[in-house]
């Protein structure tokens, strides 16, 4: 009895030596030193890099890593380097190194998307990893529009079987962390407006969608009129106006058409290219 | 212990270079802290924990997946870092410091006063420590400067679970002995003037 009374004492004081002891010794802790884990990176070689490229409104510092394409500025709008490394890292919580020369195959993919070289399904690995995943999903569908033609917010809204969700897809569009690679410029309003653009407004929107080869007034005059589709007369399909099927009907087969039922009902099929939808609530937006 | 494969180790057994800048992230004080433990002064430790996570790094670009998944990571990054530091240690000049690893840390928020008071506590307890018999100090500072639980710090060292726990439990008597100590003392100093 008595032994393991003193026991239990002994444990007790044990304990209380371990509390005391733990909370003097936790003030020797230290955290790792600032910089310790961007240095570790490097040397392992998983740090991003980036380079400065031409683009089709001025220069762009274009970030990739190996999850591919990550982060799109203009160094116009962004000013020094510096500060897109600051952006980057605010963005990522990783460091960027700047190179004078990007990889071929990456340099490959930003000639790709920039100017339109080279084979048109290379496939584009973009890192959107730190999106939550609508604005994901609207930005990788943002990225199968092709050069040179436009695409409604609606449209996007709809192919993600979201027909609603409109302004949620201009908000995740406006956001796009990778512009000009995601052709968020390429996406525009159903009421044929052009719409906002993140990187520079809608005169930027212009000039980058004029490099491209679109038609602007067309592109702004044919909605005015009210016109949303073209149909051909011949295959009596129907296509967003800048689609390429549409471009490829002569001038005396085009039939302007202003809704999806006018169409149907006029015994036209939607493009399977392009899958042209009305914007919801039209009446009200009519 | 139970072996949780954690969601990391999941990760990492996937893909090596997307997971381990988490891995860095989440284990970086750690790795560091045991390495300041053996070679005491805070350049050396921070270039001996980024040789501990460069080895961690080729060692999971080498190890099967199966293997990966079932680390558990906490201890395998110490020991790897403990035994980088020992060869730090083995390598180089023997030095007469050993109490500079109680620098003096500056709290933004807190006071003058209660930063000094901090700092003569924290001079204390890293001097109390160096005193320590060699056989207990490395196992005392695993276990409450770094925060190793007993299971994790049996494997860091590589010994049986119950030697560690009585290696730590002494320790921390004598620890707690000298600092008694240390006060007997300092009270009858200030008695005396």
């Amino acid at each position: 009895m008595k032994t393991s009374s003193s026991a239990a004492a002994a444990a007790a004081a044990h304990d209380q030596d371990d509390t005391f002891v733990a909370s003097g010794l936790a003030l020797l802790r230290q955290p790792a030193p600032a910089g310790m884990s961007d240095a570790i990176l490097e040397r392992v070689g998983l740090v991003d890099e980036y380079v400065k490229v031409d683009g089709p409104i001025g220069p762009l510092f274009v970030a990739y890593g190996r999850r591919g394409i990550s982060f799109v500025e203009r160094a116009d709008t962004i000013g020094e380097a510096g500060d897109f490394e600051e952006a980057f890292r605010a963005t990522f919580g990783r460091p960027v190194r700047r190179v004078d020369k990007a990889p071929e195959l990456v340099r490959k993919i930003i000639d790709a998307r920039l100017w339109g070289t080279g084979a048109k399904s290379v496939k584009v690995p973009v890192e959107l990893d730190q999106l939550p995943s609508f604005e994901r999903s609207v930005l990788l569908k943002v990225l199968e529009i092709p050069r040179g033609e436009v695409r409604p917010y609606a449209w996007v809204a709809a192919e993600l079987g979201r027909p609603l969700a409109v302004r949620a897809v201009g908000n995740a569009v406006a956001r796009n962390p990778i512009p000009f690679v995601i052709p968020c410029h390429r996406v525009v309003r159903s009421d044929g407006r052009i719409g906002n653009y993140g990187a520079g407004g809608p005169t930027a929107k212009r000039a980058v969608l004029a490099s491209e080869g679109v038609d602007i007034d067309e592109l702004e005059r044919l909605p005015n009129r009210g016109v949303r589709f073209i149909g051909s007369d011949t295959t009596h399909v129907f296509c967003y106006p800048s689609c390429r099927n549409a471009k490829r009907i002569t001038d005396a087969h085009r039939v302007p058409l202003h809704s999806s039922d006018e169409a149907r009902g006029a015994g036209f099929r939607a493009c399977k290219v392009c899958r042209p939808v009305d914007p919801p609530f039209r009446a009200a937006v009519a | 212990m139970q072996t949780q494969p954690s969601e990391l180790c999941e990760r990492l057994a996937t893909d090596v270079d997307e997971a381990f800048p988490e891995l860095v992230g989440a284990h970086q004080d750690l790795v560091f802290g045991v390495a300041l433990r053996v070679v005491h002064d805070a350049t050396s430790a921070q270039d001996v924990a980024q040789d501990a996570f460069v080895r961690a790094y080729r060692a999971l670009k080498r190890y099967p997946p199966e293997r990966v998944r079932e680390l558990r990571l906490r201890p395998w990054l110490a020991r790897i870092a403990l035994n980088a530091a020992r060869n730090e240690v083995r390598d180089r000049k023997p030095l007469a410091e050993l109490d500079d690893e109680a620098t003096t840390l500056t709290d933004a928020a807190a006071g003058p006063v209660y930063i000094a008071e901090r700092n003569d506590d924290r001079r204390m307890w890293a001097r109390l420590l160096t005193q320590l018999p060699d056989r207990y100090r490395l196992a005392v500072a695993l276990r409450y400067v770094d925060d190793l639980s007993y299971p994790e710090l049996a494997q860091t060292l590589g010994r049986p679970l119950g030697s560690v726990k009585s290696d730590v439990h002494r320790g921390t008597a004598l620890l707690r002995a000298a600092y008694d100590a240390e006060q007997r003392a300092a009270g009858a100093r200030e008695a005396a003037s």
